[in-house]
C-alpha cells in the first residue's frame, strides 16, 4: 500500500506492507535510525516519536495508520547545527549514558514540557512513565527535563 | 517484531466500517492499535483483514448537555483525561492509563471492546452506571456497561457491532467521584482498581455505587459497599468499615500472576475502594 507522510519537514512516499511498523517504516525505509527499538511490548518508549503535534511509541503504529502525518523524529529536533534546548539539557546535566534510551526520551520530554513548563518533579516522574532506561537511574534525566524547562519557557 | 500478515482497508465513516465489515465478516476493527498491534506482535492475535476505524469522525466527539456527557468511541484517552465535562473518576482513570504516548493514541471504544481484566475503564463505566450504544447492520443498541462486560476479554458486542459512543450522567450537585488503582510497575495496567461515585446531603450518603476490576475476570460492581455507606454519616470510620464489605462482592474467581498474589489483591482491593471512597467524598463537598 501506498504511504505517504511528512519526515522532519520532507515528504516521503513509499510503497508498503500494511503490517510495517512506523518505526521500521523511519529506520528501514527512510534510514533514519536515531529512533529506536527497546522493546517488543510496547513499554520502553525508545521509539517515541512526534505525530501530529502528539508523543507517540512508533513501535505501536502502523506504517499505514501515519499515512499523511506529518513526523518529527530526533534527527529533526535539532536546528542546523544548533541543538534543541532539551538536547542541550541532556548533554550539560549527563542525562544519558549508554543513550539507547535517549532519543525516545528527548522526544517524550519535549512534549510534556512544550504542553506544561512548570511541572514538579513528580509530574515529570509521572510524564516520563512510558520512557524505561536502563542506565541512569532517572536523577539526571529528571535534572535535565527541568534545564530544559527553565530554557523553553513558555514553549516553542 | 513485526504483526502478522494482513489486509488493510480504512474506513473514512461509521457507515462505510459497517459495509466493510459486512463485506469482511472475519475482519478485525482496529482504532488506536494500542491493544491490537502488541498482541498481534506477540501473535497473541493474528486477524487475516484489519478495517482501521482510527479516522472515522463519526466516532470522536465529547460533549455535555442537561447533566449527561457523552463520548464518542474514538476518543483517545488523552482527550477524556483532559475534560472537564465527564465525571472525575473516568478523567483521572483515563490520565492514569499507561503513559502520555498510549494516552495520545488508545482509545475508550477500543479499551473496553478489548475488555482486558486488567483496564481501568470498564471499573469506572460500571461504578457510573455508563451506558454504551453500538451500531451494527441490524441498528443500535444501548447496553449498560453492567452487562456490556461478560468475562475476560469477552463482551457483550455481537460480530460486526461497533462501539459507538459511552453516555453517563455527570457529577452532579453534591455528588463526587473518584478511581483509585494499584498499578503494574513496568505497564500501568491496574492490579487492583476501584471506582466510587458518592452523593452526600446533610452530611449523610444518600447514593454510593462502586465497582472494582484488575483482579477479577471482568468489572464488577461492589452493592455490598453502597448498601453499607447509605444513610450513614460521611465519615472516615464509615468508610473504612464499608470498603471492607467489598469482600463479599469479588466472588471466587480472584486472579493471581507473576506481580501479585490474588490473597494480596484481594486484601488491596479493601485499601483501593476506601482510597476511592474518601476521594469522592471530598469532591462530593
Ligand atoms: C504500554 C501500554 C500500557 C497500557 N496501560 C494501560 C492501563 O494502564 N490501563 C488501561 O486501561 N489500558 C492500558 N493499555 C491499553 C490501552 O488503553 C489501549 O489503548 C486500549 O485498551 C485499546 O484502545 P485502542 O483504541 O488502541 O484499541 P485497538 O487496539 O485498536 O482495539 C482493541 C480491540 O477493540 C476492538 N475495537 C476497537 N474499537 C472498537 C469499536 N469502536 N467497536 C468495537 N470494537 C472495537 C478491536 O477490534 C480490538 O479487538 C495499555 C496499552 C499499552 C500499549
Ligand atoms: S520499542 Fe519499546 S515501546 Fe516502542
Ligand atoms: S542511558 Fe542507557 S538506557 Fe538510558
Amino acid at each position: 500500500m501506498k504511504v505517504s507522510m511528512t519526515v522532519n519537514g520532507k515528504t516521503y512516499t513509499r510503497d508498503v506492507e500494511p503490517r510495517m511498523l512506523l518505526v521500521h517504516f523511519l529506520r528501514d525505509e527512510l534510514g533514519m535510525t536515531g529512533t529506536n527499538i527497546g522493546c517488543d511490548t510496547s513499554q520502553c518508549g525508545a521509539c517515541t516519536i512526534h505525530m501530529n503535534g502528539m508523543a507517540v511509541k512508533s513501535c505501536t503504529t502502523l506504517a499505514v495508520q501515519a499515512d499523511g502525518a506529518t513526523i518529527t523524529t530526533i534527527e529533526g529536533l535539532a536546528n542546523g547545527s544548533e541543538l534543541h534546548p532539551m538536547q542541550k539539557a541532556f548533554w550539560e546535566n549527563h542525562g544519558l549514558q549508554c543513550g539507547y534510551c535517549t532519543p525516545g526520551m528527548i522526544m517524550a520530554a519535549t512534549k510534556l514540557v512544550e504542553n506544561n513548563p512548570n511541572m514538579t518533579e513528580a509530574e515529570i516522574r509521572h510524564g516520563l512513565e512510558g520512557n524505561i532506561c536502563r542506565c541512569t537511574g532517572y536523577e539526571n534525566i529528571v535534572r535535565s527535563v527541568k534545564a530544559a524547562a527553565a530554557q523553553m519557557g513558555g514553549g516553542d | 517484531m513485526y504483526p502478522p500478515k494482513f489486509d488493510y482497508l480504512r474506513a473514512d465513516s461509521a457507515a462505510n466500517a459497517l459495509e466493510l465489515l459486512a463485506a469482511n465478516p472475519d475482519a478485525k476493527v482496529m482504532a488506536g492499535g494500542h491493544s491490537l498491534i502488541p498482541a498481534m506482535n506477540l501473535r497473541l492475535a493474528d486477524p487475516g483483514t484489519i478495517i482501521d476505524i482510527g479516522r472515522v469522525a463519526d466516532f470522536k466527539f465529547l460533549s455535555a448537555n442537561d447533566g449527561y456527557v457523552g463520548i464518542g468511541s474514538g476518543t483517545t484517552h488523552a482527550e477524556v483525561a483532559a475534560s472537564s465535562d465527564v465525571p472525575s473518576a473516568l478523567s483521572e482513570a483515563a490520565g492514569l492509563i499507561g503513559d502520555p504516548q498510549v494516552r495520545n493514541r488508545g482509545t475508550v471504544g477500543g479499551n473496553i471492546a478489548h475488555a482486558d481484566p486488567a483496564s481501568d475503564l470498564p471499573t469506572v463505566l460500571v461504578a457510573l452506571d455508563a451506558t454504551i450504544s453500538t451500531v451494527s447492520g441490524s441498528g443500535t443498541r444501548m447496553i449498560k456497561a453492567g452487562d456490556f462486560f461478560v468475562d475476560l476479554f469477552e463482551t457483550a458486542l455481537n460480530d460486526g457491532e461497533l462501539v459507538a459512543e459511552i453516555s453517563m450522567n455527570q457529577d452532579g450537585a453534591n455528588t463526587g467521584s473518584a478511581y483509585a488503582k494499584l498499578s503494574n510497575p513496568a505497564s500501568r495496567y491496574a492490579m487492583v482498581g476501584a471506582a466510587a461515585r458518592v452523593t452526600v446531603e446533610g452530611g449523610v450518603f444518600t447514593a454510593v455505587s462502586v465497582a472494582v476490576g484488575g483482579l477479577t475476570p471482568k468489572a464488577q460492581a461492589a452493592p455490598s459497599v453502597g448498601a453499607a455507606l447509605v444513610g450513614q454519616a460521611a465519615t472516615a470510620d464509615n468508610i473504612a468499615a464499608a470498603a471492607a464489605a467489598v469482600q463479599n462482592d469479588l466472588g471466587d474467581d480472584v486472579m493471581g500472576d507473576i506481580h501479585a498474589s490474588a490473597d494480596y489483591r484481594r486484601q488491596m482491593a479493601t485499601v483501593f475502594v476506601k482510597r476511592a471512597l474518601t476521594k469522592a467524598t471530598e469532591r462530593a463537598g
